[in-house]
C-alpha cells in the first residue's frame, strides 16, 4: 500500500479521477461510451481527442524540460504549421487530392523541425538561454505565420486533410492514433534506446555529461527539433479540425498549458529526471478540466480564476513538502523529516 | 592540567535509519579551548554524529548537555543560536553575493529596516581582520578562491558567538599554505577558548592540530585519546579494525617498463591556464603531477583530454597527431579523466549508481546503439564487486553514496571503457583510508597491466609511492621531470615546488 501511495505518478492519477469523478454528478452518462455509425462516442473519448494536441505539445517539452531547458515557441510553430499546410492545400487544384495534401503535411513537418533546430542551434550552439532564445521565435513566429496567410484566416475544404484532427479511423478518432503512435515512438526512443538516459544526464548534470565525453550539443539539437515536430503535428490537429488556418489564435498560449502539463506530470523545471506518463497524465487533467468548467457551468468570465485555483491546489497535492506540512503536524517540521530517506547509507 | 569541566557532552547517542544503524551508544566530550578531532572511516558515524548535535536529526537515544546543561535542537538554527555553529566540507555560502553580505546574511545590521552597507562592510573588515584576513569585503565572494572562502564561512561562524566551532572536513581542498592559514585561525580561536570539533582525512593535519581525539567505527565509539599519545600507525589501526598492511605493501614498486610513448605533448599551452609544456607518458607507465593547488595541474590534465582547448603547441596520441577538439575526441582515442570536482565535473546525482557507472561507454556508443540490460547488468555487477562498492544497489541513486563510493563509481565509469591513459585528479580527496588504500591499489594494477595513469594529488607521500616520474608545476609552469628513484624524497619535491628546481 504504500508502496503505491509512494509511486510518483499516484497522486496525479488522484487527481486525475477525482475530476472525472465530479464530472459524473453533472453530466449524465459520462463515462458511457457508445458506437454510432462505426466510431467510438463518448465525453471520455472526448477528453482525449480534444487533448491530443496539448499531449504531443507536452511530450516534446518534457524532453526539453529534462533538459533543463524550456521551450516557448511551440504555439508559434504550431501556428506556423498550420499555416503553411493550409496554404499548400488551398493552392492546390484538387484540395482532395491525398498526394497533395501530404506533399503539404510533409512540408509543414520538416519546416517544424527545422524551427525546432533553430531553437536547438541558439541554445546549444551559440549558448543563448533557452527561455530566451525559444522567446525569439515565439515572437517571430507569430508574425511568420500570419505573413504566411497574409493576415488572413485561411480556409481549405479537403477531406483528406480534415481527417488528421476531426476524422476516425479504426473507430476511433485519428488524433488519438497519432498520439499513440508519437508517445509509442518517443518511449521507444528514450527508454529502449539510449536517448533518454543520455538526455537525463546532460539535464542532471551538463558539464559533467560533457566530460564524460556527451555530444551536449547533439542531444539539445535533437531534443529540440523533436520538440518542434510534435508542435507541428498539433499544429496540423488544430488547424485540421476546424479546417481553417488562423495565425494569430492558433495554439495560443499552449506552451504554458505544456510546461504545466510537464510539471504536473511530476519532471522537474531544473531537468534531470523526466516521466512520459506523467505527462500525459498532466495533460490530460488539463483538458479534463478545461471539459469540467464547461460541464459544470462556470461563468465564461471566471473560468480563467477556476482553473488557476484548480492547478494551484493541484500543483499543492503534487508537493511532497506540502503534503508532509499539512498532513503531519504532529510531526516535526520538515528539516527533519525528509532527511532519513536521504541517508539510506550502509556503514562502509 | 586538571581538565576543566566539558563544555559540551553526549552520552550514550543512539541513531537509527532504515535498515542501518548509524550511531549506537556513542559518548562524546568536548572541552573548551582545544581542538578535538573526530575520527572515522567514511560511513563511521562522524557525519551523523555532528548532524545530530547540530540538530539537523532527532536523536533516537541518549542525551547531550551544553555547559551542564540538557538541550536537544529542533534545527540548525537552534543550535547555532545556542553557540554551536558549523563549517561544512562544501562550502555553502552564496558566492555571488559579497564577502560582507555572506558574513551577516540573515542578520544584517539595520535601522528602520534598511541595511547599514557601511555599518555592515566596517564590521565584516573587522571580523576578517580577527582571523588575519584581509579582503575587499564588497567583492564578490566568487572571487576568491575556496580556501578564502572556507575562511570567510568561518568568520560569520564565529562571529555568531560560537562556543563550539564545528569544522567538517575544512582542508580538503586547501594547499598547504592555506592550511597553515587555517590553522593559525584555529589556533587563535582554541586561545579564545571556543572548543573546536575538526574532522578530517589528513591525518598529518589531525596531528598537527588537534588536543585529543575521539574515535568511531561502524556507528560506535573506539575510544578517546589523547593526540601525542596515540601513533598515526595505532590510530589508523583503530579507526578501521585492522592492520594496515595492505598500505605498505604498495612501497615497493616495480619500475615501468620501457613501453612505447602513448602522450606526447609538445610545447602544448594555454593562455593564462599554463605555460608550454612538453611531457611524455608512456604505456604502463605513472606520471604523478605534483605542486600547489592552482600551480596548473588540473590545466594540464584538461588539455591533455580536451575539456579545454589548447592554444599552442600540438599533441600526439599513439604517435598519431591529433587535435582534440571535445572530451568526446579524447574518449573516442581512450582517454579518461577523472575530475577532481566530483560533484561539479563527476557525478549525475539523480542518476542511480548503474546509469553512472555505464554513462561513458553509452555516450561513446551514441544513443542509437543502447547497451543491452543483460550486459549492463555483467558490467555493474562486476565492478562493484571489484572496487567494492558499497551499497551493492545498482539502482540506489549515486548521491545516496558515500564520497569514497562516489569515487568508485566514478573510476568505474571509466574503467569500463579500458582507456589507455586514465587521468586521475585528486582520487584520493575527502575519502577515508581504506578506499584510499583501495584506489591506490586499483591504480598500481591498472598500470602494470599497460595502462598509463596520470596521477595527480595534493598529498606528496601518495604521488611518490605510485608514480614512476614526477612532473612538478609551480606557477602555471612544469618546473621539472623527476625519475622516481632512491634520491626522490617528500622533501626533495617539496624543495623542488617552492624553488622551481631540483637542488
Amino acid at each position: 500500500m504504500s508502496r503505491i501511495l509512494k509511486h510518483r505518478l499516484f497522486w496525479p492519477l488522484v487527481i486525475l479521477v477525482a475530476l472525472l469523478a465530479l464530472n459524473l454528478f453533472f453530466t449524465d452518462n459520462f463515462f458511457k461510451i457508445e458506437m454510432k455509425e462505426g466510431h467510438l462516442y463518448g465525453s471520455v473519448i472526448d477528453i482525449v481527442r480534444f487533448g491530443a494536441p496539448l499531449i504531443l505539445v507536452s511530450l516534446g517539452m518534457t524532453l526539453v524540460i529534462a533538459t533543463s531547458g524550456i521551450d516557448l515557441s511551440v504555439g508559434s510553430v504550431v501556428a506556423i504549421a498550420g499555416a503553411l499546410a493550409c496554404l499548400r492545400i488551398s493552392d492546390l487544384s484538387d484540395q482532395n487530392s491525398v498526394g497533395g495534401v501530404l506533399g503539404a503535411v510533409g512540408l509543414a513537418l520538416v519546416l517544424s523541425v527545422v524551427l525546432g533546430a533553430w531553437n536547438g542551434f541558439l541554445v546549444a550552439g551559440i549558448g543563448i538561454q533557452p527561455i530566451i532564445a525559444t522567446l525569439i521565435l515565439m515572437v517571430a513566429g507569430r508574425g511568420l505565420a500570419q505573413l504566411i496567410t497574409d493576415g488572413q484566416i485561411t480556409t481549405v475544404n479537403s477531406s483528406p486533410y480534415k481527417l488528421i484532427g476531426g476524422g476516425y479511423w479504426l473507430t476511433l478518432p485519428f488524433g488519438i492514433i497519432v498520439v499513440a503512435v508519437v508517445l509509442a515512438l518517443t518511449a521507444f526512443l528514450t527508454r529502449r534506446l539510449a536517448l533518454g538516459l543520455l538526455i537525463e544526464s546532460v539535464g542532471g548534470n551538463a558539464e559533467a555529461s560533457r566530460l564524460a565525453g556527451i555530444s551536449a550539443r547533439g542531444v539539445l539539437m535533437t531534443v529540440y527539433a523533436f520538440c518542434g515536430l510534435c508542435a507541428g503535428i498539433a499544429g496540423l490537429m488544430i488547424s485540421s479540425n476546424v479546417s481553417s488556418a488562423d495565425g494569430n489564435n492558433a495554439g495560443l498560449w499552449i506552451e504554458l498549458d505544456a510546461i504545466l502539463a510537464v510539471v504536473i506530470g511530476g519532471t522537474p523545471l531544473s531537468g534531470g529526471r523526466f516521466s512520459l506518463s506523467g505527462t500525459v497524465l498532466g495533460a490530460l487533467i488539463i483538458q479534463t478540466l478545461t471539459t469540467t468548467i464547461y460541464s459544470i457551468g462556470v461563468p465564461p468570465e471566471t473560468t480563467l480564476l477556476f482553473k488557476a485555483l484548480v492547478v494551484t491546489i493541484v500543483c499543492l497535492i503534487q508537493s511532497p513538502a506540502f503534503r508532509t506540512k499539512v498532513f503531519h503536524r504532529r510531526r516535526r517540521p520538515v528539516t527533519a523529516s525528509p532527511a532519513p530517506e536521504e541517508k539510506v547509507r550502509v556503514t562502509a | 592540567m586538571a581538565a576543566p569541566a566539558p563544555i559540551l557532552r553526549m552520552s550514550g547517542i543512539g541513531k537509527q535509519f532504515p535498515g542501518v544503524k548509524a550511531l549506537d551508544g556513542v559518548d562524546f566530550r568536548l572541552l573548551p579551548g582545544e581542538v578535538h578531532a573526530l575520527m572515522g572511516e567514511n560511513g563511521a558515524g562522524k557525519s551523523t554524529l555532528i548532524k545530530v548535535l547540530t540538530g539537523v536529526y532527532d536523536i533516537d537515544a541518549g542525551e547531550i548537555e551544553l555547559e551542564g546543561r540538557r538541550v536537544a535542537f529542533s534545527s540548525p538554527l537552534a543550535a547555532q543560536q545556542a553557540g554551536i555553529s558549523t563549517v561544512y566540507q562544501e562550502v555553502n555560502l552564496c558566492a555571488n553575493l559579497s564577502v560582507a553580505e555572506n558574513i551577516f546574511i540573515g542578520r544584517e545590521p539595520r535601522r528602520f529596516g534598511r541595511i547599514q552597507w557601511k555599518a555592515m562592510r566596517r564590521r565584516a573588515e573587522e571580523i576578517l581582520a580577527r582571523l588575519d584576513l584581509d579582503l575587499d569585503v564588497s567583492a564578490p565572494l566568487s572571487s576568491y578562491s575556496l580556501a578564502i572562502q572556507q575562511m570567510v564561512a568561518i568568520a560569520r561562524a564565529v562571529d555568531i558567538d560560537a562556543k563550539v566551532l564545528i569544522l567538517d572536513e575544512p582542508t580538503s581542498s586547501l594547499d598547504a599554505g592555506e592550511v597553515a592559514q587555517l590553522f593559525r585561525v584555529m589556533r587563535r580561536l582554541k586561545e579564545q577558548g571556543i572548543a573546536i570539533l575538526f574532522v578530517s582525512h589528513f591525518l598529518d593535519q589531525i596531528y598537527e592540530i588537534s588536543d585529543r581525539m575521539t574515535v568511531l567505527r561502524n556507528g560506535t565509539l573506539v575510544g578517546e585519546y589523547l593526540t601525542s599519545e596515540l601513533s598515526q600507525v595505532e590510530l589508523i589501526g583503530k579507526m578501521i579494525g585492522r592492520e594496515l598492511a595492505d598500505l605498505e605493501k604498495l612501497e615497493e614498486r616495480p619500475p615501468a617498463s620501457e613501453g612505447a610513448p602513448l602522450i606526447e605533448a609538445e610545447k602544448l599551452g594555454r593562455t593564462g591556464a599554463i605555460q608550454p609544456f612538453t611531457l611524455t607518458i608512456r604505456e604502463g607507465e605513472v606520471v604523478g603531477l605534483a605542486g600547489l593547488l592552482g600551480s596548473g595541474r588540473t590545466e594540464i590534465a584538461r588539455l591533455l583530454f580536451g575539456a579545454d582547448h589548447a592554444g599552442t603547441g600540438s599533441l600526439k596520441i599513439g604517435g598519431e597527431p591529433v587535435n582534440l577538439r571535445t572530451p568526446r575526441s579524447a574518449v573516442s582515442r581512450k582517454l579518461a579523466f577523472c575530475s577532481e570536482n566530483r560533484r561539479a565535473e563527476g557525478l549525475i546525482p539523480d542518476l542511480t549508481v548503474r546509469e553512472n557507472l555505464v554513462l561513458a561507454l553509452q555516450a561513446s556508443r551514441g544513443w542509437t546503439r543502447p547497451i543491452p540490460r543483460r550486459r549492463q547488468d555483467e558490467l555493474v555487477d562486476k565492478y562493484i564487486a571489484a572496487l567494492n562498492i558499497r551499497p551493492a544497489n545498482p539502482d540506489q541513486l549515486i548521491k545516496n553514496l558515500s564520497g569514497g563510493n562516489q569515487q568508485k563509481v566514478l573510476l568505474a565509469r571509466w574503467l569500463i571503457l579500458e582507456p589507455r591513459l586514465l587521468i586521475l585528479d585528486e582520487p584520493t580527496r575527502g575519502i577515508d583510508v581504506g578506499a584510499k588504500a583501495e584506489i591506490q591499489r586499483l591504480v598500481a594494477e591498472l598500470s602494470d597491466g599497460g595502462m598509463a595513469v596520470l596521477f595527480i594529488s595534493a598529498e606528496l607521500e601518495e604521488v611518490l609511492r605510485l608514480s614512476h616520474r614526477v612532473g612538478v608545476l609551480r606557477d602555471r609552469r612544469l618546473v621539472a621531470e623527476l625519475d622516481n628513484d632512491e634520491g626522490l624524497t617528500t622533501d626533495t619535491l617539496t624543495e623542488t615546488i617552492a624553488s622551481g628546481a631540483r637542488s
